[in-house]
């Protein structure tokens, strides 16, 4: 895979806006996250030429730490919150069940592309536990019984969205 | 705003912002003010949609000259939100939904009148109560570390200044810097990160070092999951912790503050950012502060996950933008820390606490609290109470207390069961120790902890090796591996519970379990290693029958270890009406609707407990 010219561009402007901070890796890297979704070998190899960073230093610390993802997330992050307040409130059989219909484990995303699920720790609405995060939209109180309807409500969000691009 | 350059300046402008807060909260001018929460839980259940229908109706109806609208920090008792609270008759309206905008403006802004079906409704008394300091929820707490919490605009520095920001650092510049060291000495506080060091002692190992630079850092890491004191405290008043960790960097002779904040908090680290900006647009940041020679400026680095980062060394190396794995202490950060230079590590709640004892006198905080440990504590309450929440208490507020007068106990007439503290790193306490003063020396005595403040209560139906087994995986998972004890142990931990909680463990495998905590907590270079094993313990000391109950009957008490329990139709309430078959994944379920009973055939059912949750009359249970 090779990066498209806008992505080179904005990595490079996110590399100039921190560069001259003391230590800038971090930064650069939690930009980059959170503006691609990931950051792949490619991305940390420019990171790299632009830094004067190692790419065995920036491997290290993109792996190092939950945030930071190698891979392409789905177009609809499920976040399971399995913090101790959603997990003493069964969040564990939430997303044993997200699990079981969508046929992935937690960490993985579907064939499709569609969806991700992921483990979270504590997204701050411990009130409405268990908790579900999909991409910014929190569902309070999840029961295992509500899982099909999420997913539902995510299918029928991209149906509509695809018509209207139509 | 204009720019704040002496301490004259201060003085007018606290007055004057003073004045306009008081207008705000009680206006005998006709002009009325509405506060939202703008906390992480009330956002979560859509508070920003509310604040804008808000200003539309209210633009509508041509009274938004005389109505204002702004959103606050969280209210503490998140479970009832989202709060709209209503100036000056202080009516709080709790739970509102969109839907209700319109007839909150109606009844109350045009007819004067009270949403009464929007009042909160005490459990007990079933009394409507109006306003929030009616409310049991509130009545033993004290805001020391959360003041101006939900008071206060936290993107408006007018309104943070005029609730007496500054006041504390401008006193602290009038005084030696050993003066400030000695009040936070006398105050008696204890950092609240989780250690409990005290914080004065702290700050006089760094000043007694002799170095052109020190840093101070702030702890935002809040790594337990399921606790956010540090958060609402950020969301809430940010520039209560930026004071206090300009007052530290007065006192040990730093210029430079750096803030480590989760990068899950984006909530936070906006707020967080938006008061570092406007200080420094007044000169409250920046060099010569106040007019004196103290110079001070703070940047913001965020966390990315990692649970060790919230021990100070990892994350120094993580501001440094390493791996953050700890690093051996001694030398200590107060020696050498951040670049090598003396850096004192403070959590969030301890700096908030820092002004309030400075600007209020050190009376004032150690009225609260037992002999050794002063003033209050934020806990984040969660699990099986009925108010999850916020709250703060003076140290020395018993468990009962806590679980039962504040949050009201447990929902559905079910039994305590146990209360966790200092999350993965503390330990449970049960029913015998309910009328425990909550301080330091008391949890660690009980062989829990104090910790961040997480508290997790759990009833009857949690499984307590369950829940050990559930730490574990967290510790396993955030162990940073470098350490052989601790990245080795806690695997052989988990492995064993999870051999326990599928009812393959044998009697023997609890001596192990004993075994492995002391290595683990022996050979561990850091606290997460060292605290790792507390929670199996603690569940190992006071549950130890539970774990014989999974071992040696292979049941799980508690209904929860998945392949300890079988589901089971009662056929007395059956009424055939054929639903959990029509729900069941591997269609283990046989009957005919209307006439014959159904029935599960457990060997080849996958315990999902969708029947259970899918039967509308009950009739589906486990064992
Ligand atoms: C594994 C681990 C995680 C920690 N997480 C936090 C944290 O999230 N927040 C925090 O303030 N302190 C945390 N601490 C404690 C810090 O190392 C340090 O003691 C604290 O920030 C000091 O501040 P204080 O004295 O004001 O409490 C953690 C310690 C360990 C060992
Ligand atoms: S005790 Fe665990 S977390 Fe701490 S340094 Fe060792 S391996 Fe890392
Ligand atoms: S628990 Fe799940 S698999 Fe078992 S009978 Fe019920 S629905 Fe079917
Ligand atoms: S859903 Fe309940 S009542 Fe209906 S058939 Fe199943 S067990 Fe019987
Ligand atoms: S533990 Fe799930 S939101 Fe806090
Ligand atoms: S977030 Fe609104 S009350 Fe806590």
């Amino acid at each position: 895979m090779k990066l498209q010219e806008h992505a080179i561009k904005e990595i490079k402007e996110i590399v100039a806006q921190f560069i001259n901070e003391p230590t800038p890796l971090m930064m650069i890297l939690s930009a980059v996250q959170t503006k691609f979704g990931y950051i792949p070998m490619e991305a940390q190899e420019l990171i790299s030429e632009e830094t004067g960073i190692s790419v065995a230093e920036i491997y290290g610390v993109v792996t190092f730490y939950s945030f930071f993802s190698l891979k392409p997330k789905g177009k609809y992050i499920i976040g399971v919150c399995l913090g101790t307040a959603c997990y003493v409130k069964n969040s564990q059989q939430v997303i044993d069940k997200f699990c079981q219909l969508l046929g992935i484990q937690p960490g993985e995303t579907t064939a499709d592309g569609m969806f991700t699920i992921d483990a979270l720790r504590c997204i701050g609405a411990c009130a409405l536990a268990p908790a579900v995060r999909v991409n910014e939209k929190v569902y309070p109180q999840v029961r295992v019984e509500d899982v099909e309807k999420i997913i539902d409500a995510c299918e029928k969000m991209e149906a509509e969205k695809n018509e209207k691009g139509n | 705003m204009k720019k704040v350059t002496n301490p004259e300046m201060l003085m007018v402008a606290h007055a004057a912002f003073k004045k306009q807060l008081d207008d705000k909260f009680n206006s005998k001018t006709g002009k009325r003010a509405i506060v939202i929460c703008g906390g992480t839980g009330c956002l979560s259940s859509d508070s920003t949609v509310l604040k804008e229908r808000f200003e539309k109706v209210l633009k509508d109806k041509g009274l938004d000259g005389i109505i204002s609208v702004n959103m606050v920090g969280c209210f503490g008792f998140c479970s009832q939100g989202p709060f709209v609270k209503v100036y000056p008759e202080d009516t709080l309206y709790r739970k509102v939904k969109v839907s209700d905008v319109e007839k909150i403006i109606e009844e109350d802004f045009i007819n004067h009148g009270i949403v009464e079906d929007l009042l909160y409704v005490d459990p007990i008394t079933h009394e409507k109560i109006k306003k929030m300091e009616d409310i049991n929820f509130y009545k033993k707490q004290k805001r020391i570390a959360l003041y101006g919490c939900s008071v206060i605009d936290p993107e408006n520095i007018e309104e943070a200044i005029g609730y007496g920001s500054f006041q504390a650092l401008d006193k602290a510049l009038h005084m030696d810097r050993q003066e400030v060291i000695n009040m936070i000495l006398d105050s008696g506080l204890r950092g609240r990160g989780g250690g409990g060091f005290p914080t004065g002692r702290k700050w006089q190992f760094a000043y007694n070092q002799e170095s052109d630079e020190k840093y101070v850092v702030c702890n935002g890491d809040e790594g337990d999951p399921g606790a956010f004191m540090d958060r609402s405290i950020l969301e809430g008043n940010p520039l209560s912790v930026i004071e206090g960790m300009m007052i530290a960097g007065y006192a040990i002779g730093a210029k430079e503050g750096y803030f480590y904040v989760r990068a899950e908090y984006p909530v936070a680290v906006n707020r967080l950012n938006i008061a570092i900006k406007q200080a420094r647009e007044v000169g409250l940041l920046g060099n010569n502060i106040l007019g004196t020679d103290f110079c001070f400026d703070v940047h913001l680095r965020l966390g990315a996950g990692a649970f060790v980062c919230g021990e100070e060394t990892a994350l120094l190396n993580s501001i440094e933008g390493q791996r953050g794995m700890p690093r051996p202490r001694p030398p200590f950060p107060a020696v050498k820390g951040l670049w090598g230079k003396p850096t004192i590590v403070n959590n969030v709640e301890t700096l908030a606490c820092v002004p309030y004892i400075v600007r209020e006198g050190v009376e004032a905080f150690t009225k609260y609290g037992t002999e050794k440990s002063k003033g209050t504590k934020v806990f984040a309450l969660g699990g099986k109470v009925n108010n999850v929440g916020l709250v703060e208490i003076p140290m020395g507020t018993t468990i009962r207390e806590l679980v039962y007068d504040i949050a009201g106990g447990i929902p559905g007439n079910k039994n305590f069961k146990a209360i966790q503290t200092g999350g993965p790193s503390g330990g449970c306490l049960t029913e015998e120790h309910l009328d425990t003063p909550i301080d330091f020396d008391n949890l660690v005595a009980l062989g829990s902890m104090m910790g961040s403040g997480g508290a997790i209560v759990m009833d009857e139906d949690n499984c307590m090796v369950d829940v050990a087994k559930f730490y574990m995986e967290f510790i396993c998972d955030e162990s940073c591996g470098k350490c052989t004890p601790c990245r080795i142990g806690t695997k052989r931990i988990l492995e064993i519970l999870t051999k326990i909680t599928n009812g393959e463990g044998e009697l023997s495998d609890l001596d192990r379990l004993e075994e492995l905590a002391e290595v683990t907590k022996n050979g561990s270079l850091c606290a997460l290693g060292q605290t790792a094993a507390n929670p199996i313990i603690s569940t190992l000391k006071r549950f130890r029958d539970e774990y014989v109950e999974h071992i040696v009957n292979k049941t799980c008490p508690a209904h929860v270890c998945k392949n300890l329990i079988s589901y089971h139709v009662d056929p007395d309430l059956c009424k055939k009406c054929s639903k959990c078959a029509r729900n069941c994944p591997v269609n283990c379920i046989t009957g005919v609707p209307g006439k014959e009973t159904y029935k599960i055939d457990t060997t080849a059912c996958v315990r999902c407990g969708t029947c259970l949750s899918a039967c509308p009359f009950h009739a589906i249970y486990k064992k």
